[in-house]
């Protein structure tokens, strides 16, 4: 199994994603699609702004990835996340993972998205609709918590 | 070595990257937080908690009291909120 990860500005074709995965194959039981969205937090923004450490953003990513590959019995596993100015309803993050089955899929691709959320050297900072800048997002403990859980 | 920066540490700081040459006894990731802090009143500003100052050497996350050993490049930023 070899994982595919990408970091870019572009957008992505979850579909097309998750079909390259299962293509050919018949040993696949399970595919799981997990794509994040930008909210615009009730009317409030224009945009998200991604900030990425480039470099390490594909190599933290991958270490994620092989944790999970190590974890779970994949045979497939995509994780793309992209950066610049997303709007609303754009989306921001994909994982898909593929299995025999659907108990490691959803796993696997949970554990995933809890690790990227805490360990992927991503930063998002607001627009607002007014014009103006806004803050950059905070951690929330939420999150710190969910990765947490899966640990021993 | 380098010094790399983002999200508001970069912004309080005002720089996205610098040469820098950190005395002998700047030990851990964590020495060096405390000896960047020195460098003037926008590093004051981006380190005035350092608690929450995440740092990685050579691209990989480590803890303040991890040894800088010969790492060339070390960044300092929020905890992420990616994905």
């Amino acid at each position: 199994m070899t994982p595919t990860v990408r970091v870019q500005a572009e957008d992505f074709d979850a579909a097309a994603e998750a079909a390259r995965l299962t293509q050919s194959r018949t040993d696949i039981g399970a595919v799981v699609t997990f794509a994040g969205l930008c909210r615009d937090e009730g009317g409030r923004l224009a945009a998200l702004e991604l900030e990425h450490y480039p470099g390490m953003a594909e190599e933290e990513i991958g270490r994620v990835v092989a944790q999970a590959a190590a974890r779970w019995p994949l045979q497939g596993l995509t994780v793309i996340h992209r950066y610049g100015k997303i709007a609303p309803g754009a989306q921001i993050v994909l994982v898909v993972t593929a299995s025999s089955h659907r108990v490691a899929a959803f796993e696997a691709a949970t554990f995933l998205m809890d690790y990227l959320k805490t360990r992927a050297p991503f930063w998002k900072k607001e627009h607002h609709k007014d014009g103006t800048s806004g803050d950059w997002v905070e951690a929330k403990d939420e999150d710190d918590a969910a990765a947490e859980r899966w640990v021993g | 070595m380098k010094a790399v920066y983002f999200a508001w540490v970069r912004e309080r700081i005002g720089k996205t990257e610098e040469e820098i040459s950190p005395p002998a006894d700047v030990r851990t990731a964590g020495d060096l937080i405390v000896w960047l802090s020195a460098q003037g009143e926008e590093y004051a500003y981006a380190f005035e908690n350092p608690k929450v100052i995440r740092v990685a050497l050579d691209r990989a996350h480590v803890k303040h009291d991890a040894p800088l050993g010969d790492a060339r490049e070390a960044a300092f930023f929020p905890p992420m909120t990616g994905g």
